[in-house]
């Protein structure tokens, strides 16, 4: 029961993880929020249904077509509704963030309608067991996908010069502007890698529930955002241990207390942590002193 | 040094900081290979003329000329490309990335992969301090060390003019001498250097001419042996009554 408790929890926990890593690489970067990338993973899931459904594309391809559609959007949002505002107050890019979520919720409900859409595949009900715990083929996909894609990610920020240089970005824009770095396309990076990731998330997601809808960003913006903060917002690997640590502890609190109490004891755990360590577990105070 | 050649050409140049300007009318040369220092009390303008080359800032009036081009207007990447590295006043280094990285990121707008590690070498030959800690975190390193990473790193770039905003700022006396010596070391190999100092009297030992800033203009200039003996710098900047 335990095991089986963890390894669902888990599976909810990288998917969070997931859409995490969109928020704190745009935050580490231009502190903002980005509201609207819960809605960047709700139409990376639709995307994902439509090459399946109406191109009947493989479900690995509708994997990559939509991560790299889902990025190009990510990144169009970004030159459009956050950088021509990026010297204003800070209030206004969270106005606008605000604007194109709400943008992107009426777009998919003119194109796809409010309702519920089940996902046309046959991959992911099956299911494999492993001594007591039972795995859903979707959870070993889940689960095997988001590892990959974190890996790969932690390898690209801390192996390659590009990606060094996304780091070297986010502690402080002006002085990597002063290494030669062009830091409107190291942004625009950090958009397109989150974006395809919560794109990722989205397909998987989409599979998991066999629920695809316009509002669905809404709770999995808000748990995916709170893991964030809860790792350290701006930490890279903050998000991925909050998203899985956040997954873990809402599904044993499901499973021990009660489902009903999800949110209340996910939050309490946020409040918590932030009582005890105000820049999250991983998170950094203020990591440029000039 | 003696070629007479002008690298950096300020011209009537003015910024302002919302309406409050910040630096007035300010008229600047640096000749290919000279040490030029830039003194001047606090908040003068100093850094901002600095980060005004650097395109970090943009300038309201005038303009700035490098290699006989105008540089104005260009994004601050572009103006590394063209061979200006700045140290920016307070170091800059990159705390959460090690010392080797930080020079790697020094090295961003280059290709040459063999020279660079070349470089690397030849930058811990000139700190060797830095090679000792080159798996360190930058930010666990102590001022004098950052200075040194931040100095190496813009060299890495292989600039033709060096910009320094107060490298000797809160450091020990035999660091700031240890700091000067790698300047002038660097100079000598061929790299213009524009310093802004506190430190007025190491910049005038270092210098071959000098600048002197008041709320936002430039209020005397010459020969660094001149100034050493103007009235005005004696009494300000090198404390002689
Ligand atoms: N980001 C900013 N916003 C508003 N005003 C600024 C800003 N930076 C500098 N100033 C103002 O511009 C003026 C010049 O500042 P600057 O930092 O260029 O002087 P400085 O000569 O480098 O001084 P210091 O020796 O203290 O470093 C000062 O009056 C300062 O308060
Ligand atoms: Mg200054």
């Amino acid at each position: 029961m335990f095991l089986q408790q963890l390894v669902n929890g888990l599976t909810i926990g990288v998917i969070y993880a997931l859409i995490a890593l969109g928020y704190t690489m745009v935050y580490g970067i231009l502190k903002m929020v980005n509201f609207a990338h819960g809605d960047i993973f709700m139409f990376g899931s639709f995307l994902g249904l439509f090459f399946m459904k109406h191109l009947h594309m493989p479900l690995y391809l509708a994997f990559l077509l939509s991560a790299a559609a889902t990025s190009a959007i990510g990144v169009v949002i970004e030159r459009v509704a956050y950088r021509p505002l990026r010297t204003a107050d800070r209030i206004v890019p969270l106005i606008s963030a605000l604007g194109v979520s709400t943008f992107l919720v009426s777009l998919a409900q003119k194109l796809w309608g409010t309702e519920m859409h089940p996902f046309p595949t046959a991959f992911g009900r099956g299911t494999v067991t492993v001594g007591s715990i039972t795995f859903s083929e979707i959870q070993i996909l889940i689960l095997v996908l988001s590892f990959i894609l974190m890996l790969g990610l932690h390898l690209f920020v801390t192996r390659t010069k590009t990606g060094t240089a996304m780091r070297a970005t986010s502690m402080s824009l002006t002085n990597a502007a002063l290494m030669g770095i062009n830091t409107n396309h190291m942004i625009s990076l950090a958009f397109a890698i989150g974006s395809a990731l919560a794109a990722c998330a989205g397909i998987m997601v989409g599979i998991y529930y066999n629920a695809v809808y316009p509002t669905m960003g809404y709770m999995a913006g808000i748990n995916a955002f709170t893991a964030a903060v809860l790792g350290g917002i701006g930490s890279i690997p903050g998000a991925m241990l909050g998203g899985i640590l956040l997954g873990v502890v809402e599904n044993l609190g499901g499973a021990y207390i009660s489902t009903q109490y999800q949110s209340v004891i996910s939050f309490t755990i946020l409040i918590i942590v932030l009582m005890i360590r105000p820049t999250g577990i991983l998170g950094k105070k203020d990591i440029n002193k000039v | 040094m003696t070629e007479n050649r002008v690298l950096l050409e300020i011209n009537d140049l003015c910024v302002k900081y919302g309406a409050i300007p910040a630096v007035k009318q300010v008229n600047l040369r640096l000749y290919q290979g000279e040490i030029v220092a830039l003194i001047g009390t606090n908040g003068s303008g100093k850094t901002t003329v600095l980060r005004t080359i650097s395109g970090i800032v943009r300038a309201s009036q005038g303009n700035i000329r490098f290699e006989g081009s105008e540089i104005t207007k260009l994004e601050p990447h572009r103006i590394v490309q063209r061979g200006i590295s700045h140290v920016p006043e307070g170091r800059g280094v990159f705390a959460d990335l090690t010392v080797l990285e930080n020079l790697k990121m020094g090295a961003y707008i280059r290709k040459d992969k063999a020279a660079i590690r070349q470089d690397i070498e030849q930058m811990f030959s000139l700190f060797p301090r830095l090679a000792e800690r080159k798996n360190q975190l930058a930010g666990t390193m102590s001022g004098g060390e950052q200075q040194m990473l931040a100095i190496a790193r813009a060299l890495m770039a292989r600039p033709k003019l060096l910009l320094l905003d107060e490298p000797s700022m809160g450091l020990a006396p035999l660091i700031v001498k240890e700091i000067f010596r790698a300047i002038r070391s660097v100079n000598r190999e061929g790299v213009s250097v524009l310093l802004v100092e506190q430190n007025t009297k190491m910049a005038l030992a270092a210098a071959n001419r000098g600048y002197v800033m008041e709320t936002g203009s430039i209020v005397v200039q010459g020969d660094a042996e001149e100034l050493k003996n103007n009235a005005v710098v004696k009494t300000v900047y090198l404390g002689m009554h």
